[in-house]
């Protein structure tokens, strides 16, 4: 009873809060100065048509690398809780998926995969970009998976290339430092022809390694998951 | 339009926390806090928008000149980019250690765990 009574308090207050926040808030007419600056700069800067794609790879470059480096970590870690205690325990034999849920994942995966790419290497042009391409590569492995929840994805080629997309990725950040102004510059490499696939420098290459990046981490947490529930 | 998303990002974030405050099942507190995550991206993605602006894209209808007069602030959109991604970074560590507590004992309510109590 206390309980509910201390909880209903707490939310309570917490609604007020909202309610007062809510009834207080007006929206902006124009862009604060960080928005100016960066909806002015990025064309000539960066030469990215997609604003947010410049502000997460570039601008705020460093935070994306710390970002995909916590993916890492909680990829690691559910590796790590869920790992098996025994290589050889009875595994449930699961009944075989109907034949259209086969077929169409058979049709699906691939498009799924040439989507997901598309999405992050078109990701300074159009929405989208590393994380999105790279979460929609992992529900290609979700497809897989539920179509035969007991296969294997092998861990050392998901690793490997988590691995080398997250050694480029850092690799070319550090290209910037000596070849253009800074870590995560992109203006190392030609800017290119604005609105154009082949532009904004190291954009579309940091931005790929980051949706396999992503994508690997994704597909190693849900092949984890799997294999945790199979045991 | 603005303030109903606001006011369903709040609503969705009280929801959540009631959730995970009432719920003794480890599971459903999770989800409650996936719906509570939810509900503060909402508030964060409108609190960008403007109205009778576009996303911050530059493209034909949107050029290079005008784009500080045209578009929507980029800073939350990529602010809640990186909150998604890491919320369900989250969400599976939840998902992880709930197995390995349901492993542990056998039980998902979380008033059987009575290690830390005092």
């Amino acid at each position: 009873m206390i309980k509910r009574l201390s909880v209903s308090l707490i939310l309570a207050s917490l609604g007020l809060i909202f309610v007062a926040l809510l009834l207080g808030y007006s929206p902006d007419e124009e862009l604060n100065v960080t928005g100016r600056y960066y909806a002015e700069h990025t064309a000539e800067d960066i030469g990215a048509a997609n604003i947010v794609t410049a502000i997460i790879v570039t601008y705020r470059g460093l935070d994306t690398l710390g970002e995909v480096t916590v993916l890492f970590l909680t990829a690691s870690i559910v590796g790590l809780v869920l790992a098996r205690q025994s290589k050889n325990t009875p595994t449930i034999q699961a009944e075989p998926a109907g034949e259209l849920l086969n077929i169409g994942s058979r049709l699906l995966v691939p498009l799924i995969l040439i989507l997901g790419a598309y999405v992050f290497i078109n990701g300074h042009l159009t929405p989208g970009g590393g994380f999105q391409g790279g979460a929609i590569i992992a529900s290609a492995t979700l497809l897989m998976l539920l179509t035969d929840p007991m296969r294997r994805f092998s861990h050392r080629l998901i690793a490997i290339i988590e691995s080398i997309a997250g050694l480029f990725f850092v690799t070319i950040g550090l290209l910037g430092i000596f070849l253009a102004g800074g870590f995560l510059d992109n203006r190392f490499m030609p800017i290119g022809e604005f609105g154009s696939l082949f532009s904004a420098g190291a954009i579309p290459i940091i931005y790929s390694l980051i949706g396999l990046k992503v994508g690997a981490e994704f597909s190693s947490m849900l092949v984890s998951l799997s294999e945790a529930e199979d045991s | 339009m603005i303030y109903i998303a606001m006011a369903t990002g709040f609503i969705l974030v009280l929801m959540g926390l009631y959730g995970a405050l009432t719920n003794s099942n480890i599971l459903r507190m999770i989800v409650s806090f996936t719906i509570a995550n939810t509900g503060v991206n909402i508030v964060l993605v409108a609190v960008g928008y403007m109205h009778g602006r576009t996303a911050p894209i530059l493209d034909k209808t949107v050029s290079v000149a005008e784009a500080s007069a045209k578009v929507i602030d980029p800073v939350p959109q990529a602010l809640v980019l990186t909150a998604i991604v890491i919320g369900l970074g989250v969400t599976t560590l939840m998902l992880a250690y709930a197995y390995r507590l349901y492993i542990t004992k056998g039980t998902l309510d979380i008033a059987k765990f009575t290690e830390l109590k005092w």
